[in-house]
Order: C-alpha cells, then structure tokens, then sequence
C-alpha cells in the first residue's frame, strides 16, 4: 500500500491473506463446538432403543411406551379398525407415503405399509401430531383413529393425516417382534 | 434535536477532575437533563421511561428468583412452588416477575401503536425504529423461554409447540430443532439452555436499548405533530419537564400493575401450568401466554396448502411475516406526513388495525374450529393487508390536513381554544411558563 517501490505481490500481502485465512479457519473451528454442544448428547442417544412386552394387550386396546422423550402407541387393532384403514382410497390421502421406518421412503401409505408383514393388527407409532408435536387422543374424531386436540388433526385407524394442519401421517419407528409377545422399538 | 453544544459546567473541583479523565457525569447531564425535548409530548411518550423501569425490575426480580430456583427437569416445578411457600417474600418476587413480564408487554405494545399512530418511524428515524424491533423480538424470545421455567403442562407443551415451529423448515428444519432441544423432544436439556438463555437475553435487551437511545439521542423524539424540532421555542428541557411527566407515568402504571400482582396476580396466567409437565399428555388447549395470541391465531389461521408450501410451513411463515412487516413498516408507508393527526384514512385504518390485533388475540385464544378458523383467516387477511395495501397506497391517495408550521404554532393554536382535537392530546401540552 505504502510502499510504492516494491514488486506486487509483496511480503505484506502475504501476511495479510495468511492472517485473515488462519482468522476465519480459526473463528470457524472454535465456533464449531460451541453449535455442537447444543445437539443431543450421548446420554441421550444411548435411549435409542426400548423393549416392550406386549402379551398383555387384548384385540381393542393399547398401551403407550416412553422412546427418545416421546411416547410410542403400540395398538392391538380390532378388525373393525383394520377393514376401515384398508378400505381407505389411496387417492384421498392427504400424506400418500407410508413413513415407514422399516420399508423405503417412497413406500405408499397402506394399511399394511403401516404396519408389519404378518402382524397387520399391530399398529405401532410414534404418537405425535405431525403439525407442532403434541400427543393427539386415540380411538377419537372423524375417522376413528387418533383426534390431535391443540390444532384440530384427525387420523384414521393406521395412524394417517385425514384432515386438519397436520402434513403428514404420523411415524412408524424402527421396531421388531423379538418374540410374539415382546417388541423392541428403535 | 441532536447534540447540540454541550452546557455541562462541573461545580466542584472533584467534578472537574472527573470531567477531564471520565465525562460520565456530562454524558448523563447532556442526555438527560439539559437535553431538549418537543414541549407538545403526550403521556403515550412516557412509555419509553416506562420500559427501561420495567426491564430493570425484571432484572432485579429475576437475579433474585435465579437464587432459589433450580433448572433441573425434577427440580424446576417444586422449586417454584418452594419460592411461592417456603422461601421470604418469595411469592411476591415470583408475582412480581411474572406479571412485569405481562406488564413490560402491555408497555411495548402501546408504545409500538404509538409509533405507528404518529409514523415515529419516517425518516430519519428508519434505525431507531428497527433497533426497536430486534428489541421487541428478544422480548419475545425472553418471554418465551421464561414462561418454560416453571415447568407446567402449559411450560412443556408451549416449547413443544413453539420449537416445532422449526422442524416446518425445508431439509434442514429437524436439524435445527433438535439442536434447540438438545434431544428429540423438550426435556431435561431443553429446560437447562432455556434457562441460560433466559438470564442472557435480558443482557442483551440492555445493550440494545443503548443503541435504541443513541439513536434516538441523534434524530430527536418525534411528537404528536410530527413535525420537526425547528427552533428553541419548540423545545423544554428534559429535565424538569419529560423527567416529571415519566415519573408520574411510571407511578399510575405500577399502581395497575400492583393491583394485578396483589389482587389478581393469576388473571394473566394458566391454570394448566400448575399441573406438572407430562411429555405423555397433552392438555386439551394449548394456549400460549396472552401477549402472542395474535401471532397464534395468525399460525392456526393457515389450514390449506398454497402450492409446494403445506399448511404447517405457510403457517410458520406467515407467523413470522406477521412480525417482519414490523421491519418493513417505515419503506411501506408512502405518505410525507407523520402524525395520523393530519391524515383522517390512516386514521380510520390505524383504529381498525388495532381493533384487528385485539380480535387476533382473542380467537388465538379460542379453539381451531368452526367458525373461529374462518375469522382468523380473514382477520390476518386484513393484518397483512394493512401493511402491504393500506400504508403503500393511502400515501399516494390521501389529502392530509393542513400541517401548521411549527410546533409552537400548533400548541399556542390548541391553547387558544381552537378545536377539541384528539382526546390522546388533551394533556398533550406540557405548562407553557417555561
């Protein structure tokens, strides 16, 4: 800058670009762990995964199980509940995939895609309203299924969105039947 | 208007020393005592005072809180009930915090319709306007994550709903929420950095009301008028005269606000949030605190997709546009003149506006059904249409009334007993001897 008399680009400019290089690499590397402590820690990653026992649960009824903070519905479906969530036109579904955990992304929202090969009464599902996350009530509103109470989304018997706010149908985590009466979520 | 020269003369010879190395005290002498102010400043320009009193008092009262509460998830709700029992005075402290935070909101509001009645925001006051609002968007931040610390059913699901907000967003938005939570859902981490966060942001209040004065302190307040400072008759000092009209501001206000905390200090709450949080059921109405119904309403008001956008995301974005038409206000309004004084249509639309934030308030207290959705939606039809239509094009269309020429003109007018004039202003004129 000041010096006029010497060749560009010149030591000065060296130190300039290294400098400001070694600034914002350095500003980035110390800033990455302060956004890094904000996401779930180990401990609560460990919880990934929860083993119910289902042989209590009679044709008609639920229960409701703590994963990852939020509660899993696993529903014993009557047959009444199963013929209504096949009887469902795919076309008229506000959400047409499957969200699935276990199947592909793309997989269409049958009823069977929303449960397991061999075990379509079983319906298992991570119990939040897919709008703004509250626990929607079950067997209640429009179509049988679950009623959400804050914004006013109905589900039908395989847990997908039929009306309201809600975006789409409500998740299907990863899980097994370990046994017959035993399943392990996550 | 801005600085002018400085008239502070240290008495003493400490003063002197002081003035040399430090001028603190000609700081405060120039910015609040021999400062000048627009002798027409009604009692809606005592808010200002009015504000910084409250945000001190939540400092004050939420240190002390901080002492005995404990940001643990098993914790946090005895805790509270143990400062409202067991702990001195704690009750008081706890009611005190609780409804100032209520009260700072009932201060901001009137003082941001008073920007908008008087077009406080034109030109040059563009940045004092903005700083307030990144003031008013920490406030609600603030707000926001206080209300969790009890941690009551409404504390939990309000967090749930609130950071669900993010997980609208496109890619990214499950990202960010769980970066919010520290987990997958509002929990033990959750509560920890909301409490942080909420003993930061005051700080941070603070500084930018700093910058909010600064502002001021260079462009001169505005007036009813809205016409600029123009001569030495236009002006008192601040100190007498805006120090004695806050100061009596400040008392009639926290005396409404001492009947609220002795008399009815749960009118503004929830009863739900003295049920303890269960991540297990929701309650069967999730109403955030009073001062963000509207904002709700506005968000419950998107039921239907608008192209690629679905309901949930439109409705996160027009919540969030709701406030950034607060930002775009001074460049959306068109019209040379100020003050809504001398412009009769704004007028007319300021008042509808202002009784279309009440009506939003309200039905974001009211259920998603039914007929309620449907006035929603037309209710925030209206709301964006008052910035995006209203203001651009009521510049270009309407005849003002005739400005008189100065400030003092339009006080010795009033004085004389000319017109009734609006009611706000009946007070407007400050003792006329000085």
């Amino acid at each position: 800058m000041s010096a006029t008399d010497i060749q560009d680009p010149n030591r000065r400019d060296f130190l300039y670009v290294a400098t400001g290089m070694a600034a914002v690499v350095g500003a980035g590397a110390v800033a990455w762990p302060f956004i890094d402590q904000m996401r779930p820690d180990a401990s609560t990653l460990a919880l990934a995964s929860v083993e119910v026992d289902v042989s209590s649960l009679t044709p008609g009824t639920s229960l409701v199980v703590k994963w990852r903070g939020k509660p899993v519905v696993v529903r014993n479906r009557t047959e009444q509940e199963m013929k209504d969530g096949e009887a469902v036109n795919l076309a008229e579904l506000k959400d047409p995939l499957a969200r699935n955990a276990n199947l592909p992304a793309d997989a269409p929202a049958t009823d069977a895609n929303r449960t397991m090969p061999g075990k379509e009464a079983w319906m298992v599902m991570v119990q939040v309203c897919t709008h703004l996350g509250c626990i929607p009530l079950g067997q209640e509103g429009e179509f049988g299924g679950w009623f959400c109470p804050c914004h006013g989304s109905t589900y039908d018997t395989a847990g997908r969105v039929r009306g309201g706010p809600a975006p789409e149908n409500m998740s299907v985590p990863v899980f097994q039947f370990i046994s017959d009466t035993k399943i392990r979520i996550g | 208007m801005s600085e002018g020269h400085s008239t502070y003369t240290p008495k003493t010879g400490i003063g002197r020393w002081v003035d040399a190395r430090m001028p603190l005290p000609r700081l405060v002498y120039d910015s609040f005592v021999a400062y000048p102010v627009p002798r027409n400043l009604n009692y809606a320009w005592t808010f200002g005072g009015i504000l910084a009193l409250m945000l001190g008092a939540q400092m004050l009262t939420g240190i002390v809180l901080a002492m005995h509460y404990a940001a643990d998830s098993s914790l946090a709700f005895d805790s509270v009930e143990k400062i409202m029992r067991d702990v001195n005075s704690g009750w008081l402290l706890r009611y005190l915090h609780s409804n100032g935070a209520s009260f700072f909101f009932v201060a901001v509001y009137i003082h941001i319709f008073r920007g908008l009645y008087y077009g406080s925001y034109k030109a040059p006051r563009e940045l004092l306007w903005i700083l307030g609002c990144i003031i008013y968007l920490l406030m609600m931040a603030t707000g926001f994550m206080g209300y969790v610390l009890p941690w009551g059913q409404m504390s939990f699901w309000g967090a749930t709903v609130i950071t669900g907000f993010f997980s609208a967003i496109p890619l990214v938005g499950e990202w960010i929420q769980q970066l919010l939570l520290g987990g997958f859902a509002v929990d033990n981490p959750t509560l920890n950095r909301f409490f942080s966060l909420h003993y930061l942001l005051p700080f941070m209040i603070a500084g930018v009301v700093v910058l909010h004065i600064w502002a001021l302190h260079v462009v001169g307040q505005s007036n009813p008028t809205g016409i600029e400072v123009k001569s030495k008759t236009d002006t008192v000092a601040f100190t007498p005269y805006a120090t004695i009209k806050d100061a009596f501001g400040m008392l009639v206000f926290l005396f409404i606000f001492a009947y609220f905390v002795f008399y009815l200090p749960n009118f503004l709450g929830h009863p739900d949030n003295y049920v303890v949080a269960d991540p297990l059921k929701t309650p069967a109405h999730i109403v955030p605190e009073w001062y963000f119904l509207p904002f709700y309403a506005i968000l419950r008001a998107i039921t239907f997709n608008i192209g690629p956008i679905n309901s949930k995301l439109g409705g996160v974005l027009a919540m969030f546009g709701s406030i950034a038409m607060l930002f775009l206000v001074p460049w959306l309004d068109t019209s040379k003149v100020r003050s809504a004084v001398y412009r009769p249509w704004y007028k007319l639309f300021f008042w509808l506006f202002v009784i279309d934030a009440v009506l939003l308030g309200w039905l974001g207290s009211q259920p998603a059904e039914g007929s309620y959705v449907f006035m929603a939606q037309m209710a925030t039809l209206f709301y964006f249409a008052f910035f995006l239509v209203v203001l651009p094009v009521l510049g270009l269309i309407e005849t003002p009334r005739r400005l008189p020429n100065s400030i003092t003109e339009a006080v010795l007018e009033k004085n004389k007993g000319g017109g009734g004039g609006h009611p706000a202003r009946a007070t407007a004129a400050p003792e006329t001897k000085g």
